[in-house]
């Protein structure tokens, strides 16, 4: 699958959309649920949790491992996929649609620090060697 | 520099994602281990486990050797072709491994023995040969590949693909083998179900393979192989138990024959072993996945996760877990997942066999 233009990225394989009324939705990378394999639980934050940029703030398990998502910027969450809670296979099938939670950032301006999708790209390709 | 199986070509053409188990390079799934996993409950898969060594003893005193050297008895084979699950113990009683002895006939027993301990296996029984049964001679067959075919259709499919394995087989009884030409067709496995495991020359294998892949068999990888053993409440060498670990510690008293009469390698050991923890099954009633090493929390003590994950065919999180004695299935007891207190039961393993949920939900 490609990776598309239109989303920015981290090197911890998020995937950040910016939304019409300035909340970011996040979720993870089709590379990043190809190396987990067949996830079996997602663990979102809480809404209306603080994030800071870069902390651990959810978790995907697959049936290999856990992995913890991180927060791409800081921001205070404004909801959660409720609908992975029973069907975090989604993630699987569509990396790119089933999105894991979205916030409100605190400086929106930083979003353009994020990676665009051929500098991910590259990234995810390094780490493999 | 990581050792192949002479299927490995064969995993690769498939697509398979790889990993590295135990020094050896083998195929983790094919796509989806989950998928793999319905497959073997409901119809049927197969998984090359070639990286797991077959160690021919042969010679007069092989059976005397034999009942020194494991800790269950192998006098109770006495059919030519019968299997005895066993562990390998140290004089301490610990575990070197556990394996399946197939008796052959009175001048020839099998050893198959984990992949990840063949060598370490094999230089102990060669100590232990020097001192006990020097005329016994033992020999390592990496000559041999090991194809395992499992699930309520695997039988059937073996048929079709091999002409003539439905009438060397008749009659066989589980935990049973027989000889087809250089080809072993033994009903023993790793997953709860019945099948086969099939020891053939390892240059025959690849077609074998194809036969069975032709006649519509899928290809399961060590993931689902994992997940399968779980359910069916079976221990994983080095993760549920180790040399440090005695049977009675692990759930394998019921392999340990301490009928008198017989001396046997950790036997005194064990004579005067009084465990102070003993193993469970859990199952999640919150939502989350368990996994090896988190903390057990009891009323009478902590224990230990030895295996966990998600149990497909439950859909939920199952898990093997090391706990004080006095806990015991029916309990309620916690389990710390990433500074959650997750509520678990403990139950009696197996978790599943032969497609059946044995555990209340």
């Amino acid at each position: 699958m490609s990776t598309p233009e239109n989303l920015k990225y981290t090197k911890s394989h998020e995937w950040v959309r910016a939304e019409a009324d300035g909340t970011l939705t996040v979720g993870i990378t089709d590379h990043a649920q190809e190396m987990l394999g067949d996830l079996v639980y997602v663990e979102a934050p809480a809404v209306g949790r603080q994030l800071k940029r870069s902390e651990e703030c959810a978790v995907v398990e697959s049936v290999k491992a856990a992995a913890d998502i991180y927060a791409p910027l800081a921001g205070v969450v404004t909801e959660v996929n409720a609908e992975l809670a029973d069907a975090p296979e989604k993630i699987n099938q569509d990396a790119y649609s089933a999105w894991i939670f979205k916030f409100k950032p605190d400086q929106p301006g930083e979003l353009s620090e994020l990676l665009d999708a051929a500098t991910y790209e590259a990234s995810a390709a390094a780490e493999k060697h | 520099m990581l050792k192949t199986t002479m299927l490995n070509p064969v995993h690769r053409a498939l697509g398979a994602r790889m990993v590295d188990f135990g020094g050896w390079d083998m195929p983790l799934h094919y796509g989806s281990q989950i998928e793999e996993h319905h497959c073997v409950r409901r119809d049927c898969a197969m998984f090359d486990v070639s990286h797991m060594l077959a160690i021919d003893v042969r010679g007069a005193d092989s059976r005397a050797f034999l009942s020194y050297a494991l800790a269950n008895n192998v006098a109770r084979l006495q059919q030519r072709g019968k299997a005895l699950y066993s562990c390998l113990l140290n004089a301490a009683g610990g575990v070197l491994d556990d394996l399946i002895v197939y008796f052959l006939d009175e001048n020839w027993f099998r050893l198959v023995v984990n992949a990840g301990t063949a060598d370490k296996d094999y230089a102990w029984l060669s100590a232990l040969l020097a001192e006990r049964a020097p005329q016994v001679r033992l020999k390592a067959r990496r000559d041999l590949a090991i194809i395992a075919v499992q699930g309520p259709n695997a039988r059937a499919q073996v048929y079709k693909a091999l002409p003539g394995s439905e009438d060397a087989t008749s009659g066989l009884t589980y935990f049973s083998a027989a000889f087809m030409g250089e080809c072993m067709l033994a009903r023993t496995g790793y997953t709860g179900e019945d099948g086969f495991e099939i020891l053939l020359p390892a240059a025959h294998a690849a077609a074998l393979w194809q036969k069975l892949h032709e006649a519509g068999v899928a290809a399961a990888g060590l993931g689902a192989r994992d997940t399968l053993r779980l359910e069916a409440g079976m221990n994983l060498y080095g993760q549920d138990m180790d040399d440090s670990t005695t049977p009675f510690e692990t759930g394998l008293a019921w392999t340990v024959d301490m009928g008198a009469g017989r001396d046997f390698v950790g036997r005194s050991a064990l004579a005067l072993a009084c465990p102070e923890r003993h193993a469970v099954g859990l199952v999640l009633l919150d939502k989350g996945v368990m996994r090896s090493h988190q903390r057990v929390a009891t009323p009478l003590g902590a224990g230990e996760i030895t295996s966990g994950g998600f149990a497909p065919t439950l859909a939920r999180s199952i898990a093997l877990a090391r706990v004080p004695t006095a806990v015991v299935p029916g309990a309620e007891v916690q389990v710390e997942v990433r500074g959650h207190a997750l509520r678990t039961r403990v139950v009696q393993p197996p978790f599943v066999r032969r497609g059946r949920i044995m555990v209340e939900l």
